[in-house]
């Protein structure tokens, strides 16, 4: 509890060190409370289908928030809001305001690039690129105008240390990322996100198609970083949940129904539905 | 009565589909056995001698098809240096950028431009092409490599255009999304992921375009110029191969040396397409590997 306090703490420093805005824009942007990601009244449309309905969420601290409910419920469309891929989904429209680090996201200016950097993504199935393991890692950085081989070759051991892969991959980087197994493809992309030096891990099922083990090693991954990170995971699996995350929400059909601390929402749901979604009634 | 009718039809179908085999296997047999008495009578030495294509000379013909193979090479390299980069642009224009009417509007005019017949873009490269390149490169005559290799790349960027967007959008959407979500630009995701991905398709399609335009005859014949000398720039006159058959075979006597020489050109025609052809298959069968 002093550690994540001690972090908020630094995070506010940094704030106010930042290269001061305009303050026009401070006015506009910046909220007085901190926090890492606000959501407020988020509506969200796919065409004239609405598939989140006045979603309102607050992450104050680092440490690993997990959303979980039944497929469909919106958990992976409430993600992919948080780093804006589903712009690429054409005709997507959403309502309401969503804030990373007091920053609103979706005003007209908004670098959508440099939000990627920052809020950087995991996803269901491993997709390495189809290049070598350090040439993977070292994608990030390079998109970003670094040349210098040293520094890169730095950046690609402390992603992989990061992401507890370099005992396993060390002495084959330049061999292909796709002929690692699943669990070490899915800690490659773990280890490329990290290289981007994100400050938001979004990981939408990022264990549904690995098997135990792999799972495992990457539970105990994402505990290690969540001191560094904000990590933000969706998951199907509830048990995963209550062992790797401090907060939950819980979604059901595009609703928010409940979210707080994890030990409290698995042992003393207030919702009726969550309840009866955690105890197995439905889902 | 049901099964006789299927029998019928699935014997037709069968039937058709082998004929493509049988033509083919007929031509490479026309091809040998219309070459051959040429190859026994000269060997393959004099085809590719030193001298020129003189097939008529009083005295000592020659049968040189090297100038006529220089004169092919430098249209047909010079057709996809131009036709290369700028069809994998447009495919990726098409595959990755264009909206959807845009696509809608943009595919059909590369179909019509496939459909365009040689004669009239060889209309084109005499009336239009050719004085612009005589005055951009102070020349008497823009009938020349150059001329053709524009006009036989304009003819080959369709077949690209169609491949390597076919390449492009058969590249796993997951390594798009990886791309943007690390922070890529649309650009940087097309160049350094999405194209590298297809390369084997795209390799494929700028060799299935190279034999399209390597067999190219009608135009090269009208804009080239057809001189057999060695052409020394691309600002020279050429003769193809293709055309060189063209040219002589209207008047060749029937089974002269110069009638079977005609003949081996044909053969070597055939046989570097068929390669090409050959080669860019093997690469579109080699699909590009899929994480499970």
């Amino acid at each position: 509890m002093m550690q994540t306090k001690s972090n908020v703490t630094l995070e506010e420093t940094r704030v106010q060190e930042n290269p001061k805005p305009e303050p026009d824009k401070l006015k506009k942007n910046i909220e007085n409370e901190y926090c890492e990601v606000k959501v407020e009244n988020l509506n969200f449309f796919y065409g004239s289908v609405q598939a989140l309905f006045n979603v309102t969420i607050k992450v104050q601290e680092k440490g690993v928030a997990a959303l979980i409910g039944p497929s469909g419920c919106g958990k992976s469309t409430f993600l992919r809001v948080l780093n804006r891929m589903n712009d690429l989904i054409p005709k997507t429209r959403l309502e309401g305001k969503v804030s990373i680090h007091g920053e609103n996201i979706y005003t007209p200016d908004t670098d959508v690039v440099n939000l990627r950097k920052k809020v950087s993504m995991v996803f269901q199935h491993p997709n390495p690129f189809p290049k070598s393991i350090f040439d993977n890692i070292a994608y990030g950085p390079r998109i970003d105008g670094l040349k210098d081989k040293t520094v890169l070759s730095e950046i690609v051991e402390t992603s992989l240390k990061g992401a507890a892969l370099w005992d396993e991959v060390k002495d084959r980087l330049n061999e292909p990322a796709l002929a690692l197994s699943g669990g070490q493809q899915q800690r490659l992309c773990i280890a490329r996100a990290l290289a981007v030096k994100p400050r938001i891990l979004l990981m939408d099922e990022p264990t549904s198609a690995i098997d135990p083990i792999a799972t495992q090693k990457i539970e105990d991954l994402i505990r290690d970083l969540c001191t560094n990170y904000t990590i933000i995971i969706v998951t199907h699996n509830m048990q995963q949940a209550a062992r790797i995350s401090d907060h939950t929400g819980f979604f059901l059909q595009g609703e928010m129904v409940e979210w707080g601390k994890t030990s409290s929402l698995f042992t003393n749901p207030e919702d009726q539905r969550t309840e009866d979604y955690i105890t197995g009634r439905f889902g | 009565m049901v099964s006789i009718t299927e029998k019928a039809m699935k014997a037709i179908f069968v039937f058709c589909g082998l004929a493509i085999i049988l033509f083919l296997v007929g031509i490479l047999y026309i091809l040998l056995s219309n070459s051959m008495p040429g190859l026994i009578e000269l060997g393959l030495g004099p085809f590719f001698a030193a001298d020129r294509w003189n097939p008529g000379a009083y005295g000592e013909p020659t049968y040189s098809l090297l100038n006529m193979i220089y004169g092919t090479l430098m249209v047909t390299l010079g057709a996809l240096i131009f036709a290369v980069p700028v069809g994998v642009a447009a495919a990726a224009y098409l595959a990755e950028i264009a909206s959807p009417w845009e696509r809608e509007f943009f595919k059909p005019i590369v179909e019509v431009l496939a459909g365009v017949p040689s004669v009239v873009l060889g209309f084109f490269g005499l009336v239009v092409l050719a004085p612009l390149i005589a005055r951009a490169f102070n020349l008497n005559s823009g009938l020349n490599a150059f001329n053709g290799a524009i006009l036989v790349g304009i003819m080959a960027l369709p077949t690209i255009i169609t491949l390597a967007e076919d390449a492009i959008t058969a590249v796993p959407k997951e390594y798009r999304h990886a791309s943007l979500a690390l922070g890529g630009t649309r650009w940087q995701t097309i160049w350094k992921i999405t194209t590298p991905a297809a390369f084997s398709g795209i390799t494929a399609a700028a060799m299935l375009g190279m034999g399209r335009a390597i067999g190219e005859t009608m135009t090269v014949l009208m804009v080239t110029g057809n001189m057999v000398a060695r052409p020394e720039s691309f600002l020279d006159s050429v003769r193809t191969l293709s055309a060189g058959i063209a040219i002589d075979i209207g008047d060749v006597v029937f089974n002269s040396t110069h009638f079977h020489a005609l003949f081996v050109a044909g053969l070597l025609l055939f046989l570097i397409t068929f390669a090409v052809n050959l080669l860019a298959d093997i690469l579109i069968q080699r699909k590009p590997e899929v994480s499970k």
